[in-house]
Parts: C-alpha cells; sequence; structure tokens
C-alpha cells in the first residue's frame, strides 16, 4: 500500500525559501559579532606596555563570513554621525565628532593646519633699522605675526601680478627711541595699516614719469564694506619685535599677502588642531573599601571617585573618563613609595624599592616603604572608542575657530570635485 | 591620470598630482568600504614629489567608475559633516546666548531685590 504522507511534494515557495536560505536568519544563531571581535572593531584597548588594535578595520567584507556587514554608506553614516560642541570662545573650539572614520577625521587636521589660507606679512621694505635685530630676523619675526583679516576676501598674489589692493594688505612701522630715553619695546600694535597701499616711492630710472610706489592700488581698502569701521590690525597688540635702544629707530613697510601653511608655517590660520579619542575607562570588577581607596589616589587626573554605600561600605566609581591622560598609572604594578627625607628633600628609590639614591646630596638614608604588588593591576581596563573624536581647534586669530573647519571641510570638497571633473 | 590596462579595466592605478595623505588616505576609506572593491590603497612614490597613487581592483566594474563614485561619496560624507556641524554650532551659540541672558536677567532681579540696600557702599 502507498502512503501518501511520506511523497513530499515541493513547491516553489519552499523552493525560493531553500535558495534564499541563510543560517543566520535562524532564530538562535547569535546575531552580530561575538564580545571580543566586537571590542576589536569599536576600541583601541590600551594594556601596561602597549595599545593594542590601533588601526581601524575598514574593508567592508571583513566580517562577511559571520554575515556581519562592516561597510559605511552615506546612510548609515549620516544616521550615526554627530557632533556636540564642548566650547566655543572666539579662538579656541573643543567638540566630539561621532561616527567618523580616523581617515576623515584626520584629513580634516591636515587641511586646518597646512592647506587653509590666511593673511600673513611676506615682504618687509626696510628704510631703516639701527636696532640690534637684524633685518632679516625682524623680517621673519613680522612674518610670524597674526593677522586678523578674513583671507576669503583676497585673492592669492601670483608671480607676475601687480600687488593691489585685492592681494595685499600694507603695514607701516615707524618706531624711534629717542637719545636720552631709556630703553623700549616696539609691539606689533605700532604696526599701522594703510589702507591706500604702499607709501614709499621706486626709484625711477631717470624717466619724468609719475612717481609709482610698490603697490598699485585702484581704490582704498576702507572702501571695503568689511573693514570700513574695523581696520585691519594684527591679531593680538602685545606681541614683542623688537627693542630699541636710545638713538636707534625702525622704520619698514610690510606687504601681508594670502597663502597656505603648506608654503610657510607662518600662514597656518590655527596655532594648532588636534584630536584624540574618547577615553573609556572600565572596572572589571568591584573596588571597595582599601582598594577604592588607593585606586582613587593613584590616578593623577582623578578619574576615579568614591561613592558612599552606606554602612560605611565605599566603592569606586568612574567619575571622569574624558580627563584620563591614559598614563596608565591605573595599570602599573606598583611597589615602591616615596617617602620624604628628614631633610626635606626628595627621594627617588629604585626599582625593586630596596636601593636609594638621594637627588641631593645628603648622608641620611631615606626610608622607603617598599608596597608590593597591588592586587588589582588587571582590573582596570583602559580602552579608547574609535570613531569619537574630541577636537580642538586653536585659531591665532584670523577666523573664529567654527569657521575654519567649515572652510576645512570645503577644502576636501573641492579636492573631490576637482577628481571627479579630471576622471569624467 | 590613470594607468591601466587595455583588456582589463577593473584593475587600475590612479596618480594624483598635487595630492597628499590628506585626500588619498580619505579615499582609500571609503574604496574599501564599497563593496565592489577588492583592493584600494595607495602610496607616495616619493616624499619630495607631489604625487601618490591609488590603486584600485574591483570585483568586474571598471575601476575609473568605482574610484569615481567613492570620490562621489567622500563628498556627500562632507556635505554631511557640514551641515551637521553648523546645526550644532549654530544650536551652541543659541543656547549660550540664552544662558548670558538668563544670568543677566538674574543679576538684574538680585539688584532690584536688593535695590533698597546699599550693597554697593559695603
Ligand atoms: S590611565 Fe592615568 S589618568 Fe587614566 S584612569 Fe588610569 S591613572 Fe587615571
Amino acid at each position: 500500500m502507498e502512503s501518501v504522507e511520506s511523497r513530499r511534494i515541493v513547491t516553489d515557495e519552499e523552493k525560493l525559501e531553500a535558495k534564499n536560505f541563510n543560517i543566520f536568519d535562524l532564530p538562535d544563531v547569535p546575531k552580530g559579532l561575538p564580545p571580543h571581535l566586537e571590542l576589536e572593531r569599536t576600541r583601541v584597548v590600551c594594556k601596561v606596555d602597549a595599545p593594542t588594535h590601533t588601526t581601524e578595520t575598514i574593508y567592508s567584507g571583513a566580517y562577511a563570513f559571520m554575515g556581519v556587514d562592516n561597510s559605511v554608506n552615506l546612510e548609515n553614516f549620516s544616521e550615526n554621525f554627530k557632533v556636540d560642541v564642548i566650547s566655543l570662545t572666539e579662538t579656541d573650539m573643543v567638540f566630539d565628532m561621532i561616527g567618523i572614520p580616523a581617515g576623515i577625521a584626520n584629513a580634516f587636521r591636515r587641511i586646518l593646519l597646512a592647506e587653509l589660507p590666511s593673511m600673513a606679512i611676506e615682504k618687509v621694505f626696510v628704510v631703516n633699522n639701527t636696532s640690534i635685530v637684524q633685518d632679516e630676523v625682524l623680517a621673519h619675526r613680522l612674518g610670524l605675526v597674526p593677522i586678523a583679516a578674513d583671507p576669503r576676501l583676497f585673492e592669492y598674489l601670483s608671480e607676475n601680478d601687480q600687488p593691489n589692493e585685492m592681494n595685499t594688505i600694507v603695514f607701516k612701522l615707524h618706531v624711534k627711541c629717542p637719545k636720552g630715553d631709556s630703553r623700549r619695546k616696539v609691539l606689533t600694535s605700532e604696526l599701522k595699516w594703510l589702507p591706500n597701499g604702499s607709501e614709499l616711492l621706486k626709484e625711477s630710472a631717470g624717466g619724468s614719469t609719475k612717481q609709482k610706489t610698490y603697490t598699485s592700488f585702484s581704490r582704498s581698502q576702507d572702501s571695503f564694506p568689511e573693514f570700513a569701521d574695523n581696520p585691519i590690525t594684527p591679531s593680538f597688540q602685545d606681541i614683542l619685535l623688537a627693542k630699541l635702544g636710545p638713538g636707534q629707530e625702525i622704520e619698514l613697510e610690510a606687504h601681508a599677502v594670502k597663502g597656505i601653511g603648506k608654503t610657510h608655517a607662518k600662514w597656518s590660520p590655527v596655532a594648532t588642531a588636534w584630536y584624540r579619542m574618547l577615553p573609556e575607562v572600565i572596572l572589571l570588577k568591584e573596588f571597595k573599601g582599601k582598594h577604592a581607596e588607593e585606586l582613587v589616589k593613584v590616578c593623577p587626573k582623578k578619574v576615579f571617585d568614591i561613592e558612599d554605600m552606606g554602612q560605611g561600605r565605599k566603592r569606586a566609581t568612574v567619575a571622569r573618563p574624558r580627563d584620563c591622560s591614559l598614563c596608565r598609572e591605573c595599570l602599573r604594578e606598583g611597589g615602591e613609595e616615596v617617602v620624604p627625607k628628614k631633610g626635606g628633600e626628595e627621594v627617588v628609590p629604585k626599582k625593586g624599592g630596596e636601593e636609594v639614591v638621594p637627588k641631593k646630596g645628603g648622608e641620611e638614608k631615606a626610608e622607603v616603604k617598599s608596597k608590593g604588588k597591588r592586587e588589582w593591576v588587571d582590573q582596570v581596563a583602559l580602552r579608547r572608542v574609535r570613531n569619537h573624536y574630541i577636537f580642538t581647534i586653536e585659531s591665532t586669530g584670523s577666523q573664529p575657530p567654527d569657521v575654519l573647519f567649515t572652510e576645512a571641510v570645503k577644502v576636501l570638497e573641492d579636492k573631490c570635485e576637482r577628481v571627479i571633473s579630471e576622471l569624467s | 591620470m590613470e594607468h591601466g590596462s587595455i583588456t582589463n579595466n577593473s584593475h587600475a592605478t590612479f596618480t594624483l598630482t598635487e595630492e597628499d595623505h590628506t585626500l588619498a588616505n580619505a579615499v582609500r576609506f571609503v574604496l574599501n568600504q564599497d563593496p565592489r572593491v577588492t583592493v584600494g590603497a595607495y602610496t607616495i612614490p616619493h616624499p619630495s614629489h607631489e604625487k601618490v597613487n591609488i590603486r584600485v581592483q574591483t570585483t568586474g566594474d571598471p575601476a575609473s567608475e568605482v574610484f569615481k563614485d567613492a570620490c562621489q561619496e567622500l563628498m556627500q560624507i562632507n556635505r554631511h559633516v557640514r551641515s551637521v556641524f553648523d546645526k550644532a554650532v549654530t544650536a551652541y551659540k543659541a543656547e549660550e546666548e540664552r544662558k548670558a541672558k538668563e544670568a543677566e536677567e538674574e543679576l538684574k532681579r538680585q539688584r532690584e531685590l536688593f535695590g533698597s540696600m546699599d550693597i554697593e557702599s559695603n
């Protein structure tokens, strides 16, 4: 007798299901990466001797064998990307950039340092300099003075260009220390802006034509709406340029032009721009009582706090992980304790905790207590969160730091655009 | 400039002049995020030449297309970064302004409160 039940009819639907079968769709197969790989992917782990997993895994298919997609496309990037402004003043800015890959964050930093334009003194015409600062040294010092003028309003001065009101800012410096006076300082506040261009006459080649100056301004920079009622000055008024003794004098004209930091650091619009990854400090076990107090004491950045649990019981908490400088003191095995000598001199114990070398000469032997190995060294985990950057920008004052960052992003955009247009 | 073979357009090296790690490393990242890419890497042949070579090998698509897409993607990422950043800065500035105003009002309130008492002279 033929059993009907035993014959299995395979429908199209079932076939399709079999084809699309994916083991990761089964309910009891764990989703995502196992914890140790997820840790490697998202954190830099700082061990006592060196950090591990420092490079990002950028290949999109790196975890494909586990059914995890490692790719970043615009969609999931937009979803995860976040900016938090921590502080912002006229010259300094700190912000958190979350969800950005290292390569792109670094591109912003590099552009801020080397590829954003600013104005800086490039040519100095020295009429008279009897000070002890040599002409070339003075010129160099002048070049490094940051100038508070928006470079976006100016053009680059190329080799064959005439210096004009669109590409040159002229400053005059004429200071004198009269005989009989005491020595005086020359500060940047004495640099006078000449909105009409150079006042120095070019030596004409004997012709009777109108005398020319070193610039050819067709109109005064005063007439620019941006400079009408805030004259161009150096960003800071109190930078020392030179010192003059009695009877000494400096007379010169300085011409500032637009440039980028790649050419010379004086054109870099930032004093510095850097980022660090967000520190993460984890206590792998509960720190109680004596251990908690030890832990709090050992951290120079005061990352840990003690929490009172009532009935005199105390527990350590990670209160300020952001302040962690990664000095790794909390991972050190410990050992010696420096006990000041009776004379108040500091004593540096050698490793091993026995021998003692006094810093300054002294006869008395200092006391060194050997504390032995700390019991909790491997109970603290120091990590850095990848893709979470704490970005700091220090502007020299020509533009506010938020404008600088926006400009830096634009520069990277322009670079992409150039490549695209060259490829098509 | 593109160096590739005539028969196989899925492998190519692109030479960009006047560029350095700034662009190359960012593009390398975006390239590697594209599932069509098998190899995406760059090198600077000599530090005193302003030149960078970007190598792209794909699973079959034309390398130049994939490279162009990567640049396009990077550009869009930048646009997004810029808009998010601008929003965050505007929000921060507004918040600061609000706080400053609040503090001012608080000061005013206290002045009014203690106005009758001559606190200045103390
Ligand atoms: S690494 Fe240094 S700063 Fe950071 S938590 Fe440990 S002891 Fe404190």
